[in-house]
């Protein structure tokens, strides 16, 4: 096969490669051990192969790569239409790594209905793939709305004591907002007769639409990303869902899909309504300063570990938001950062605290105390996720924040001064539950005979910090891709990059 | 072609002394770690000092050393990247020299702790951080060396992490630092709106056609003046000193080498650094100097109260990086370095002699328990006297050069930074013989000998404790000496290098950092009058007029004869009538309390900032905002809705697996619909 054959079936393999695993794996007999066997190996295969697209990404290259277009419906007009930038090569990248980590946190811990499990987790890398590489809005919204579906399973039916509250909840909050959207793309659609993103990017433009209707299609998109992100106010569904969910729920809900919500926002809302983005932009920029330091104050008092972990992605998407919306090459670099960085460290964060809910089935930072003492390399690793987090230099953390923070003081100072003050809280809330957890004198004797990490743990959290090492001091390698995307998008709102760059 | 000094090995040396025990240290034997952690810090010494002999050779200098890209966003981009100039050399040869010698002596010092290897690991790793900072090119990379050197020190304050208050003292200073860092990190925000880039030489090139904003606050007051708010944090100034003196529950080289003589001056070289910003900035200036005197004064007065031998250190420590940041803000770059020089010198030698004193008398470290130490522990007691001379500045000893340079220049500035300055070297040389009075004369007033023994055991969280023969006070082993002996010899002669012209010498260390602060300063400037303010005349260092050398002479005097009389009376309190700082104390007793208690900053900084923000945050957000707002709006709004949807709740199970079956058949028949429109 040549390389330019492959180019353009690589997208579909690589998305649908998972869903082709879960689907064998309903005619598999109820082996778990071969169930859990071959699912990693199906996910490990899924990385693998996805490997490919930033080792054969042209990087200087602005525009869509392994393209594939092809009339799927013809009324209504529906494409099977796939691509990615370096804005999304490495969302997908970042999922496929996550699944085969959360295949092995899983390893021990799910031993009932074992294969549903799997299943589900494999559907559920499909479906967020196929987010991140659709080119027709159709498409996309399929793939969005198939999230849910596999997520909500899995925090219902594989998680705690209040699962089915929190299921529901999950999914009737993230479900009516995607509505509005579902509004909009169909609006666009009658309006320009295509669901293809690329087509319509191009011919928004040449058709009028009043500034009315353009704020509400704006605010359609805006609303079904602004609840998955989540931006403050529409964060309450996040801390029930992390909390009752099962770990490799957490893993993948905060790793990846709360990047679809903000990926949305740089794909859909910058791209297809730059004049309203630019308008809108100071209360999206007010609520995710809100979100910053607001999420970081409810972090710190937080009594429950997993609660506190997902107050604390709150403040984090919050630098996002912020970085997107400040429409600089820095702001938007950073926002792509701190996407990768979080999905890394964060994810490592809630397999942590899934490793010592298995052991004590609480996640009750008080339950807690020393366990620095029995359990050494867990508490290292746990160590060096939180540096990760608080956005020590040299780890992935801080290459985002910073150009975040960059990009918004240049937009406005003040914007980069709040923000900025979430270097101090992230360290307040983190490094406090660390020496509540860790430090000090074991209190609990359960906790003296707590077992370290097993190899399964190590496998599924040290290739996280690995990655965090590797992003925080090579962040170029990632960042050659991201920039020239970035860039790209940002050709709407020259107008505005250059008062900034040009004083 | 210029020659190459691989700079990089520098930092990389540590880097993998610490990598290796980090990761092996556990199963390896005392005998290798230590052989690991010593040969990678000297061989980063070595590396330094090969460095330096190469440096008068160089035929560009400032050096600068490309190593590889490491952030790029458009046309922005940081880069690890090196440079050495007479400054940063000065600071290279401090870190892995004095860090070497405290790698020596805490072999001995930690030998018997289980986490030895674990401290060799975060010592090979701060010196990694410290030599990051010092050799940056930048100001982000020297913002991963700042950063990294907290973290360092977030490690080894916590080192015995099983003690609460360890634990605790290790994240106040890292969160009290990020408070500095958020200064800093704004100050660069502007350096990049500015001038687009964090390059050393790039900014400063293009900071020096600026003039001084003599009329006003500008964008360089700013930025100096968030630079100093970093530089507080990390070098305990007021008001984010607070974190110093707790950081004295690490074991006492970390006291020594982070806490004394290396990371806390990192604040003082930053400002040095970027003397070309402050130069143009008067007013940025005028806050350094004055926030330098304050901390100076204040902290020398709680030290007088304190009884914990490294806690008296600790204040005396804040104390004197508040003269070096006097010396900077009144342009006294030069100065201000010699003192930082010196003081590491001193300061790391007090700090290892007073740990050799506690291993001496089994983990105590209150001086009330002390007394008599002189002739049982002489090696100690004679290196510690030549520490506790050039501390106080008796003449010949370093810290008298170093120290009498710095109020000469602050009197040039202004008589008041002088004034304050003097008593305060008055009260230094009156703690400091108060400790070393307490210390070594008199009766030895601890525990009988007897029961050494056992206190030996109890301690052991306290400080690493030595296997071999507790009989009682004992001195230390040779590899703890021999660093101690060093250090007295630096302490003494250390000073030579700067003698000022007044004294008949010729300050060649000056001239050594001549190329870095001289001709930097903005032209207008040296048209102003002198004596104005501190900041608008630092003109030239070294050539002082003629006439001012008399004067200098007689103010050097003066400072000499406070330095006499402060030991005078901590003989006459603590040798001659020891029963009478227990009177003072109890005539005074509010004032006392007031200052033994450190003035109570610790408490009101608790109610005033800690409380509130956890109880608001607590009470008003989680609970209030979240939970009865936001959440109570979702909710109500959900219940509303069931009821209007209650009929087709009926045909709804409410078990989970149902609604996903109805969810599935949906989206199967949806997807059947589109196949079939597709093939069709």
């Amino acid at each position: 096969m040549s390389t330019d054959n492959f180019s353009s079936v690589i997208l579909t393999l690589v998305t649908f490669l998972p869903l082709a695993g879960g689907l064998l794996l309903f005619l598999f007999p109820r082996r778990d051990r071969d169930v859990r066997i071959f699912s990693l190996v199906i996910s490990l295969l899924t990385f693998i192969l996805s490997l490919h697209l930033p080792v054969y990404f042209h990087r200087g290259a602005d525009g869509f790569q392994y393209e594939i277009n092809k009339q799927w419906i013809t009324t209504p007009n529906i494409h099977y239409h796939m691509g990615i930038d370096g804005i999304s090569l490495w969302l997908i990248v970042l999922t496929t790594f996550l699944t085969p980590l959360c295949v092995l946190i899983s390893w021990k811990s799910i031993h009932e209905r074992v294969k549903e499990f799997f299943i589900l987790l494999l559907v559920l890398e499909t479906a967020l793939i196929g987010v991140f590489v659709s080119l027709d809005l159709f498409l996309f919204y399929f793939f969005w709305e198939a999230t849910l579906i596999p997520m909500a399973l899995l925090i219902g039916m594989f998680g705690h004591e209040r699962k089915i509250y929190a299921a529901v909840k999950f999914f009737l909050y993230t479900m009516v907002a995607s509505v509005f959207m579902l509004a909009a793309i169909l609006w666009l659609y009658a309006k320009t007769g295509s669901f293809d993103f690329v087509y319509i990017r191009d011919h928004i433009g040449s058709i009028t639409v009043s500034p009315a209707a353009s704020f509400w299609l704006f605010l359609g998109f805006f609303i079904a990303f602004a609840v998955k992100v989540p931006l403050f106010p529409f964060h309450t569904w996040l801390p029930d869902a992390h909390v009752e969910a099962p770990t490799a729920g957490s893993v993948l809900l905060a790793g990846v899909l709360l990047k679809m919500g903000t990926y949305g926002m740089l794909r859909f809302n910058l791209a297809l309504f730059p004049e309203q983005s630019r308008h809108n932009a100071p209360w999206i920029i007010a609520l995710a300063l809100i979100g910053i330091v607001y999420g970081a104050l409810v972090a710190m008092v937080q009594p429950n570990m997993k609660k506190l972990i997902a107050y604390s992605s709150v403040s984090h998407l919050g630098f996002v938001v912020l970085g997107i919306f400040s429409f600089t090459q820095a702001g938007l670099n950073g926002a792509m950062f701190v996407m990768l960085a979080h999905g890394v460290s964060t994810g490592a964060l809630f397999m942590l605290a899934g490793i010592l809910h298995e052991r004590r089935h609480t996640y009750e930072i008080t339950e807690f105390g020393g366990l620095a003492s029995p359990t050494p390399v867990y508490a290292a690793s746990f160590l060096f996720i939180v540096l990760a987090s608080v956005g020590l230099p040299l780890l992935n953390g801080f290459v985002g924040e910073f150009l975040v923070l960059t990009g918004a003081f240049q937009a406005r100072p003040i914007y980069g001064i709040i923000a900025a003050t979430g270097v101090i809280w992230s360290a307040c809330y983190l490094l406090w539950m660390y020496q509540r957890v860790f430090f000090g004198k074991v209190t609990h004797t359960v906790n003296n005979s707590l077992p370290d990490l097993t190899g399964f743990e190590i496998a599924s959290v040290w290739p996280c910090a690995a990655a965090a090492l590797v992003m925080g001091v090579a962040p170029i390698l990632w960042l050659s891709a991201i920039d020239p995307a970035v860039h790209g998008a940002l050709v709407p709102f020259a107008q505005i990059v250059s008062k900034v760059v040009g004083q | 072609m210029n020659p190459n000094l691989n700079l990089w090995l520098i930092p990389i040396l540590p880097l993998a002394g610490a990598a290796i025990n980090g990761f092996f240290g556990k199963k390896s034997s005392r005998q290798a770690v230590t052989v690991v952690g010593l040969f990678f810090s000297g061989a980063a010494f070595a590396w330094a000092l090969q460095a330096a002999f190469r440096f008068a050779s160089l035929p560009q200098i400032p050096y600068q050393e490309f190593l590889a890209h490491w952030i790029r966003s458009g046309s922005f981009g940081v880069d690890f990247a090196f440079y050495l100039d007479p400054l940063s050399l000065v600071m290279l040869l401090v870190v892995t020299g004095v860090g070497f010698l405290i790698h020596i002596y805490s072999v001995g010092y930690m030998w018997e702790d289980p986490g030895y290897y674990r401290f060799f690991s975060y010592l090979n790793l701060f010196l990694f951080f410290m030599l990051t900072l010092v050799l940056a090119n930048n100001y982000l990379l020297m913002f991963i060396g700042w950063e990294g050197v907290g973290l360092a020190s977030y490690l080894l304050i916590g080192f015995w992490f099983t003690k609460d208050s360890a634990a605790a003292a290790g994240k106040k200073a890292f969160i009290v630092n990020r408070i500095g860092d958020f200064g800093f990190l704004i100050g660069l925000f502007l350096l990049i709106q500015h001038f687009h880039s964090l390059t050393f030489s790039t900014v400063f090139n293009a900071v020096r056609p600026y003039g001084a904003e003599t009329a006003g606050a500008g964008f360089l007051t700013a930025i100096g003046i968030l630079l100093m708010v970093g530089a507080c944090g990390k070098s305990a100034q007021i008001p984010l000193y607070i974190w110093l003196p707790d950081a004295m529950e690490g074991p006492t080289p970390v006291s020594a080498l982070i806490h004394a003589a290396t990371m806390v001056t990192a604040g003082v070289y930053m400002v040095a650094r970027s003397h070309v910003i402050f130069e143009r900035a008067p007013i940025a200036l005028t806050v350094v100097a004055i926030i330098g005197t304050l901390t100076a004064f204040f902290a020398a007065t709680i030290g007088i109260a304190q009884t914990d031998i490294k806690k008296v250190l600790a204040y005396s420590t804040v104390s004197q990086l508040g003269y070096m940041f006097m010396a900077c803000g009144v342009g006294a770059f030069s100065a201000g370095i010699f003192h930082l020089m010196t003081h590491a010198f001193f300061k790391g030698l007090l700090f290892l002699a007073a740990g050799s004193v506690i291993h001496a008398v089994g983990g105590e470290q209150d001086m009330r328990m002390m007394g008599g130490l002189r002739t049982k522990i002489p090696w100690t007691f004679w290196t510690m006297t030549a520490a506790t001379l050039a501390i106080s500045g008796i003449p010949g000893f370093s810290g008298f050069f170093s120290k009498d340079e710095i109020l000469w220049r602050a009197y040039q500035a202004s008589w008041a930074y002088w004034l304050v300055g003097v008593v305060t070297a008055f009260i230094t040389s009156f703690y400091m013989f108060r400790l070393w009075f307490m210390t070594f004369f008199g009766k030895y007033r601890g525990k009988a000998e007897s029961s050494h023994d056992i206190e030996t055991h109890s301690a052991h969280d306290t400080h690493g404790q030595h296997g071999h023969g507790h009989g009682g006070i004992h001195e230390s082993p040779k590899v703890m000496l021999v660093p101690l002996v060093i250090l007295a010899i630096l302490s003494v002669v250390g000073g030579y290098v700067g003698v000022p012209g007044s004294l008949g010498g010729s300050n060649r260390f000056d001239k050594f950092l001549a190329p870095v602060f001289h001709g930097s300063a903005p032209a207008n400037a040296q048209n102003q009058p002198v004596g104005e303010k501190g900041a608008t005349e630092q003109t030239t260092e070294n050539s002082e007029p003629e006439r001012g050398a008399s004067a200098e002479l007689l103010f050097t005097g003066i400072s000499v004869a406070l330095a006499f009389a402060g030991f005078g009376l901590a003989w006459l309190l603590y040798y001659k009538d020891p029963q009478l700082p227990g009177k003072i104390a109890a005539s005074l007793s509010r004032t006392y309390d007031a200052v033994s208690h450190k003035y109570y900053v610790d408490e009101i900084y608790a109610a005033v900032f800690v409380k509130p923000l956890i109880n608001g945050s607590s009470k008003i957000l989680w609970q209030g905002v979240d939970r009865n707002v936001i959440d109570a709006a979702v909710n109500e709004s959900a219940e509303g809705a069931r009821h209007l949807s209650d009929e087709v709740r009926h045909m709804q199970s409410g078990n989970i697996r149902s609604y996903a079956g109805w969810v599935a058949l949906g989206s199967a028949v949806v997807i059947a619909y589109m196949i079939w429109m597709g093939v069709r």
